[in-house]
């Protein structure tokens, strides 16, 4: 298997690792996967009062591509609309990456990485689920 | 004693110094081609480069090509892999082919070609799905069987065909397709390769449950490490040959050179074959009342290397069961030995056998004058 | 090296195994992959690719005789590793066939009257596969588990053995973890109950010493290329007193007595009797100094990292070996942060898979530990400095993924990873 030099970069000079207060009313967590399937991520977003995403972290337990998809995401998903970072699609990060078909669940876990974060960031504002962008990701 | 003539080559064939090379610069590749690091991808490619050059040579693509340890391993997986009911065998096939499991065979002619007719009423008469097994040149008289013609009756009834093709890699050129088989077997030593590699050819769609299991390694048809200098040495000596099949007018004209010296040193020799197509470097001949025995440890004795019947079962002499099938009396089929010429074979070792055969010749002559008044 | 044999050209061309200080060109670190050849051996073998060409079948004329002489010196050097009788050795294509040959020939041998087997749920995938395709032709097989050092429990290996029981198939040395399995005792059991007793010694061969008398093993799986011999050759030590029968799997020419037809590779088969012969004249020198250098690895890597667990027994362990999890990082995650060392996570068949080691599993390893594991291996190539740099890549690269992981960061702040309610994906 060989992994494309944007996939390298991300894995060894991730952007975005870090911590973001989880009791912080404006940032968002997400958590998702599993230590028994061999990965876990932790997506984090700080939301300014305009709905943008000021800040993005994450830590992620994975092979390298889960690292460089998490990587990725944080990169995009910051400067953008909650509303814009929800529509992100795992095939996107995976085109971008060259992922092999063995690992596009990668991708698939970062997605729902920057989905968990929205939610719960939405859950603490009392804010429901914009219908359209839900109805976009199913 | 002067430098021994080599005319066993379809015992085994010296390896191609290009085969060696690869052989060597693959005993250094240190991974095992199914690690994921670095020196696992390096072996994995070598495996892979080999794979496409053994499927060019067989016409088949690299997908279609299962390494094994040897061309009889190739041809027990085949016909005990295929899970035939019925295994329907020319007379002439290898041991590997005949005792992979109980085998009904069908007759050849007299010049060791197999009686179609007769296939196809064996394949009438009973139903059971069967697997055809028709070589494509015989090992010992090097006679050209009817493959693709047997494919078209085996396909006819259903059935599989199985082609061994050992003895004609490197000499005859093979198209999997243009053959209609659907199993197809190589050994790398005979064309130039090394000993401890073969191939088995799959066509698509052919079902096929392994012999050996574990790893996983070929697609799940044949688990075990890969033999990687093998494989390597087995892709470069497949790389070559059309190299082969080009030198076969020269060895067709040698070949030719030394049955008719041998006709003119008298003795009423018999050329197994002579009237079908054969390979052009193998000579199977027998002259009746000079048991192969002698005659092999004769010419050894003389620093020329032949060999009696098939080189294969650890060396127990008996009559070639070739010949025998092909109707041969049995003063003639005891006599049978085999010359088989190869790429280092030269005019000048042609001369060494006739040189040899003279002496041989004679006193076989000499016998037959003894023994006449007590007749 | 021997002076009178030429080293080939074509090996000063290739890369240098043992690896150097340079990213472009690791340390080889998974000796149980595959072991690089030795030069010796492919010194060994050099004059059987060329001049000495011939069948070793054809024993009619002198070709022949050269060749098949060579084979059998050979067979004299494999069996004589393992104490073994010449006569008690058949060539194969390697440990997968031999682990085949012995388990599938001997239960279809037998199985019209004892139709049951034992093995370990540690095995090779090779013996396990072959036992699971005995059990669709009918026989009964019991995978008995490891304990937690990965060793079988002699008391449940005896109270599994019954009437039916032909065959007892234990590894001696696991490919994973590098732990011995207490053959003298099994062979002991086995030949009271009169149960045949085999055993893949692929691992073992070369690293610790064998015998296959004072153990009563009946049949051995012997692999080339783990033994720093050539790849596509191995042996099946068949016992002849009391005689172990079985069917052969490749029938033909009727090589081998018959238990394995198909023309022997002359030069493979020096190989490895080469290899053998060596290793049996070094092993003891060689098996110290690996031990040190598996020490220098394991005090260099538990000094820097808490948290580190080694998996199997580490006294009843080749020293050529060292399974490592790292919690909180996950296994490939961590070799692509240290691609200057070829190690790998789990066995190199089923790494391409997602699934964590079976063995390890086997053993009580939790899965989220059993993915955070690398197997390293090394032998008679390996230098201390490649150890050092080992240490040295490993710690920075385990600092700096557990600097990104999230599981570590919830153990530091005290949260119960198995408290968290994780979905399955």
């Amino acid at each position: 298997m060989t992994y494309s030099a944007k996939l390298i970069d991300h894995y060894e000079n991730p952007r975005n690792v870090g911590a973001l207060d989880k009791g912080d009313p404006t940032v968002g967590t997400g958590l998702v996967g599993a230590p028994a399937c061999g990965d876990v991520m932790k997506l984090q977003i700080k939301v300014g009062r305009d709905g943008v995403i000021e800040d993005a972290k994450f830590k992620t337990f994975g092979c390298g591509s889960a690292i460089a998809s998490s990587s990725l995401a944080t990169e995009w998903i910051k400067g953008k609309s909650i509303d814009e970072a929800e529509t992100i699609k795992n095939t996107d990060i995976a085109q971008q990456l060259s992922l092999p078909p063995v690992k596009i669940h990668c991708s698939v876990l970062a997605e729902d990485a920057i989905k968990a974060a929205i939610r719960d960031y939405r859950e603490k504002n009392g804010q429901a689920a914009a219908p359209a962008a839900e109805a976009a990701a199913r | 004693m002067p430098m021994p003539v080599y005319m066993d080559y379809n015992a085994t064939a010296p390896m191609r110094p290009e085969a060696i090379e690869a052989m060597l610069s693959a005993s250094n590749v240190v991974g095992n081609p199914s690690s994921v690091h670095r020196f696992g991808r390096l072996a994995r490619r070598l495996v892979e480069d080999a794979r496409d050059k053994v499927a060019a040579m067989a016409g088949a693509t690299a997908a279609q090509v299962v390494f094994t340890g040897s061309g009889t391993e190739a041809n027990n997986l085949a016909i005990l892999g295929s899970g035939r009911p019925r295994l329907l065998a020319s007379a002439v096939e290898h041991d590997s082919v005949l005792k992979a499991r109980g085998a009904e065979t069908v007759p050849v002619d007299r010049q060791g070609r197999l009686d179609l007719a007769a296939l196809e009423a064996s394949l009438r008469r009973d139903g059971r799905p069967a697997l055809v097994a028709v070589m494509l040149a015989n090992n010992e008289t090097g006679v050209i069987q009817p493959v693709a013609e047997a494919a078209r009756i085996a396909h006819a009834h259903g059935a599989l065909l199985l082609c061994d093709a050992v003895q004609a890699a490197g000499r005859l050129p093979i198209d999997l397709r243009a053959l209609g088989a659907d199993l197809l077997s190589l050994s790398a030593h005979k064309l130039g390769g090394p000993k401890g590699a073969g191939a088995l050819v799959v066509a698509d769609q052919v079902p096929l449950s392994a012999l050996l299991t574990g790893g996983g390694q070929e697609r799940g048809r044949r688990a075990g490490t890969e033999n990687l200098a093998g494989i390597a040495g087995f892709g470069a000596a497949a790389g070559l040959a059309d190299r082969g099949i080009a030198d076969q007018p020269r060895l067709a004209r040698l070949r030719d050179r030394l049955e008719a010296g041998l006709a003119r040193l008298g003795g009423d020799i018999a050329v197994l074959g002579r009237d079908a197509a054969r390979l052009a470097n193998t000579s199977a001949i027998a002259l009746p009342g000079l048991a192969a025995e002698r005659l092999v440890i004769a010419l050894d004795l003389a620093g020329i290397a032949v060999s009696a019947g098939a080189a294969c079962s650890s060396g127990k002499l008996r009559p070639s069961t070739v010949a025998t099938a092909m109707g041969l009396d049995p003063a003639t089929a005891a006599a049978a030995i085999r010359i088989s010429l190869g790429w280092q074979t030269a005019d000048t070792d042609i001369d060494r056998f006739l040189e040899a055969w003279t002496p041989l010749a004679l006193k076989r002559a000499h016998a037959d004058m003894k023994a006449e008044p007590a007749a | 090296m021997n002076a009178n044999s030429k080293p080939s050209e074509a090996m000063n061309s290739t890369t240098d195994f043992r690896g150097k200080n340079a990213p472009a060109e690791p340390i080889y670190l998974d000796y149980q992959a595959t072991t690089p050849t030795d030069p010796r051996v492919v010194d060994a073998m050099l004059p059987y690719f060329t001049q000495k060409f011939g069948n070793p079948h054809s024993r009619n004329h002198a070709h022949g005789w050269d060749a098949e002489a060579a084979v059998e010196n050979a067979r004299r050097q494999v069996a004589s590793i393992i104490k073994a009788d010449e006569r008690e050795v058949v060539f194969t294509s390697g440990a997968t066939e031999s682990n085949n040959l012995a388990i599938k020939g001997v239960m279809r041998f037998h199985k019209d009257r004892r139709n049951h087997m034992i093995t370990l749920v540690t095995e090779h995938k090779c013996v396990l596969d072959s036992a699971r395709h005995l059990e669709m032709e009918g026989v009964d097989v019991t995978y008995l588990p490891v304990q937690q050092n990965g060793l079988v429990d002699l008391a449940v290996l005896k109270a599994a053995i019954t009437d039916k029981t032909a065959l007892v198939s234990i590894m001696a040395v696991n490919n994973e973890i590098g732990v011995i399995q207490p053959l003298a005792e099994i062979g002991k059991i086995c030949r009271e109950r009169g149960v045949h007793f085999h055993t893949d010694a692929a691992q073992a061969v070369g690293k610790i010493p064998l015998d296959v008398n004072a153990m009563n093993i009946d049949l051995m799986s012997i692999s080339g290329h783990k033994v720093y011999g050539p790849k596509g050759i191995g042996a099946l030590y068949v016992r002849r007193k009391p005689r172990v029968r079985l069917e052969a799997l490749i029938h033909g020419g009727g090589q081998e007595r018959g238990l394995r037809s198909g023309t022997l590779p002359t030069p493979l088969c020096v190989g490895l009797g080469e290899a053998c012969a060596i290793a049996e004249r070094e092993m003891a020198a060689e098996a110290e100094r690996l031990r040190y250098l598996r020490d220098r690895l394991l005090k260099g890597i538990s000094d820097a990292l808490p948290e580190t667990y080694v998996n199997g027994d580490l006294e009843q362990r080749i020293p050529g070996n060292l399974n490592i999890s790292f919690a909180y990082v996950e296994g490939e995650g961590l070799m692509m942060g240290i691609k200057n060392l070829a190690v790998s996570s789990g066995s190199a068949c089923t790494s391409a898979s997602r699934e964590p080691s079976y063995v390890l599993r086997a053993l009580g390893v939790e899965e989220e530990l059993a993915h955070t594991s690398l197997r390293f291996g090394f032998g008679r190539f390996t230098t201390e400095q490649d150890i050092d740099i080992a240490v040295e890549n490993v710690v920075s690269a385990v600092r700096r993924l557990r600097s990104m992981s999230p599981l570590w960061e919830m153990a530091q702040e005290g949260i119960d990873i198995k408290s968290i309610k994780w979905a399955e994906h």
